[in-house]
């Protein structure tokens, strides 16, 4: 089902007289495609619960519409909405058995959807064949793994077979091996019924790897939607620049003098005659500086990091914004030991230039 | 034994030494005393051992009168007071901003002395030569007759005992229950309202069973308490418990021990014995139900 968001609002009242209202979410105005995994990210606090819990209808808006397909459910109280939505700590009943916590929302449906226990049973089972958990029917979640909850939780969500799917930070709780695996788990069981899944998260890997469509959010305000590596490939501001990759992106204080780019003292991009001279920031991905004898970039070396496949150089710049610059590079570019300077050649595509309010600046050899 | 379990004892012996002679000993003496035949306090000798005491007080009508009022006490006011606790917390935890306002007033009987109630609920219930009491004004204005609730009849005795017995055990137990009610994760009742659980069925089916031990905790100790009842009753109808009819087995055990010139410890130990037997009776009978219902 297509999920549309228009113009949401979010504002809690503050407890005390006087104090600004905090405004959870502020002009959410999104357009989610039937049967995608859009992936919600954001930092600690940015409003990504919220705008969930606006969704399935815990909260309503202060202003604002939601609509699934064409029905306006803004005031429609959660229960009538097909959502189904898995809890951060899953929220597992614990003294019920994996096979009635998944027959639960079954239980409650009235009138002409009402079930036999027969039937509750078989939907229970074939929910939780889809998660493959059809061997632990009558444990309690106690006696259940971290990824084995967290597949009961997703089971429980999709055995009314909702129209869309929620999930708030369901990897959270899991170890760094389990996480790889069940976030491939979510992509298959999504794939597999095709419902409409909205995944929270602030981990941007986690983000990256499964979703279809990403969306970046920060203080309630969305900074940027699109598919994952667009928006990795093109960020729209120093922001998601900053939040998008692992290692994160290099910053530097920059100028523009008469079309040239200033790192410092260093030339490091010029042709840029349609930009008027300004004071800018520069973003460089650390797989974007190449060591090159001949390289505009000088930087001193503080450190070589060997890790397996990758080598980083740690180095420093006079302009840099972070006291840990990194550049990842194959091994055979690797400067010699003892080295105690490098000069890089620096890939112009991953190189962005953002004005001083962090709004991205485009050169024109790009659209 | 190694030097380090030497030393263990070692640490250990102040606390044995007083729990032996505070308690374990007294413990002791109370069994030995109970099968000890006419012992005498003062002269400390006896004629012979056997059971002839837990048989005299077994066959005494006073501890009979003694033990019927305490089962009443207790089968009337455990259920009762957990019960209206329970409603009482639930209403409390649905509104939130009187919750400050009635902790205090809750809290009274709490911290007042059980005398002063006591007295205050006899000027409530009792009739006079020149005033039938408050209750009683407030029947009459219902147009029911007056009845004496402290020296009247046995209904009216054991209402106004069992009242007050539960409107002192309720502050605590709502206090326990609020925040049994309050520990409860707020993401259980989101979960059940995103897939349209009644109100009731959350109730029954997540609110009950999460706070199941807590309940039966106070079912528990609510058992034991209610076995144990004394003073509530002497400061409604004062010390003179048998002779109002109003004793119980605490009661009944205080006056063998201090009543008629020296009293007889024997009795009033084999009494508090059988006391004992049927508090761990139903303590047992208790964790058993609850081992299979529980889930911690
Ligand atoms: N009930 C509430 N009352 C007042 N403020 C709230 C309430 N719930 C959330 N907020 C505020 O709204 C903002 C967004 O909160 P939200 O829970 O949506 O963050 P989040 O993005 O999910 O963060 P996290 O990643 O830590 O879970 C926060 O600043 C938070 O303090
Ligand atoms: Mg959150």
């Amino acid at each position: 089902m297509k999920v549309v968001l228009d113009h949401l609002f979010m504002r809690f009242p503050s407890r005390k007289k006087g104090d600004p209202d905090t405004v959870a979410v502020s002009d959410f105005d999104l357009e989610i495609p039937d049967g995608l995994l859009v992936g919600l990210l954001g930092p600690s606090g940015c409003g990504k619960s919220t705008t969930l819990n606006l969704i399935c209808g815990l909260l309503t808006p202060s202003s604002g519409r939601i609509f699934f397909g064409d029905e306006d459910v803004t005031s429609l109280p959660p229960e009538h909405r097909g959502v189904g939505l898995v809890f951060q700590n899953y929220a597992l009943y614990p003294h019920l058995t994996v096979k009635k916590n998944i027959m639960f929302p079954l239980e409650n449906l009235k009138g002409d959807k009402k079930m036999t226990r027969r039937e509750m049973e078989e939907k229970a089972l074939e929910a939780a064949r889809l998660v493959q958990i059809e061997d632990y029917m009558d444990r309690r979640p106690a006696e259940l793994s971290g990824g084995q909850q967290q597949r009961v939780a997703i089971a429980r969500a999709l055995v009314k077979r909702p129209g869309v799917l929620l999930l708030d930070e369901p990897l959270s709780n899991l170890d760094a091996r389990l996480r790889l695996q069940t976030r491939e788990e979510i992509r298959r069981i999504q794939k597999e019924t095709g419902i409409t899944t909205i995944f929270v998260t602030h981990d941007q890997e986690e983000a990256m790897s499964i979703t279809d469509m990403i969306v970046v959010m920060e203080d309630g305000i969305i900074r940027q939607t699109g598919k994952p590596q667009e928006v990795y490939d093109d960020p729209a501001n120093l922001f998601v620049a900053k939040f998008l990759g692992t290692p994160a992106i290099n910053v530097f204080s920059g100028q523009i003098r008469s079309g040239a780019l200033y790192a410092g003292e260093d030339i490091i991009a010029d042709g840029l005659d349609g930009i008027s001279d300004r004071k800018v920031s520069v973003a460089i991905r650390p797989e974007a500086l190449v060591p090159d004898p001949d390289g505009p970039f000088r930087c001193g070396i503080s450190a070589l990091e060997v890790m397996g496949r990758d080598c980083s150089i740690v180095f420093t710049h006079p302009s840099g914004t972070s006291p840990a610059l990194r550049a990842i590079v194959g091994s055979e570019l690797l400067p010699g030991e003892g080295e105690k300077t490098v000069r890089f050649r620096i890939k112009p595509s991953k190189m962005f230039i953002f004005g001083e309010d962090g709004e991205r600046i485009r050169t024109e050899e790009r659209p | 034994m190694n030097e380090n379990n030497r030393k263990a004892w070692l640490y250990l012996m102040p606390a044995v030494l007083f729990l032996g002679v505070f308690m374990v000993y007294p413990l002791v003496d109370v069994v030995v005393y109970s099968f000890e035949e006419g012992y005498n306090f003062a002269s400390q000798t006896f004629f012979g051992t056997g059971t002839y005491n837990y048989s005299y007080v077994l066959h005494d009508p006073y501890f009979m009168q003694a033990l019927k009022n305490t089962f009443i006490l207790v089968i009337i006011t455990v259920p009762l007071s957990t019960g209206f606790a329970l409603l009482i917390s639930l209403a409390l935890s649905s509104i939130k901003k009187l919750k400050e306002l009635f902790s205090t007033i809750y809290f009274l009987p709490y911290v007042t002395n059980t005398l002063a109630v006591g007295l205050v609920f006899m000027i409530l219930f009792k009739k006079t030569a020149y005033s039938d009491g408050l209750v009683n004004l407030l029947l009459g204005a219902f147009g029911m007759s007056p009845v004496d609730f402290i020296e009247g009849p046995y209904w009216a005795k054991m209402f106004v005992l069992c009242f007050y017995t539960v409107w002192v055990v309720l502050p605590f137990k709502i206090l326990i229950l609020t925040s049994a009610l309050a520990s409860v994760n707020e993401d259980y009742y989101n979960a059940a309202r995103i897939d349209g659980t009644s109100r009731s069925r959350m109730f029954w089916r997540i609110t009950l069973p999460m706070i199941s031990p807590m309940i039966f905790y106070l079912v528990i100790t609510g058992f034991i308490g209610a076995f144990k009842a004394y003073s509530d009753a002497v400061a409604i109808f004062g010390t003179n418990l048998n002779a109002a009819g109003m004793n119980t087995i605490v009661g009944y055990v205080y006056d063998m021990l201090y009543g008629n010139s020296g009293g007889y410890p024997s009795y009033a130990s084999a009494a508090a014995l059988i006391l004992f037997a049927i508090v761990l009776t139903i303590t047992v009978i208790n964790l058993m139900i609850s081992r299979g219902k529980v889930s911690a």
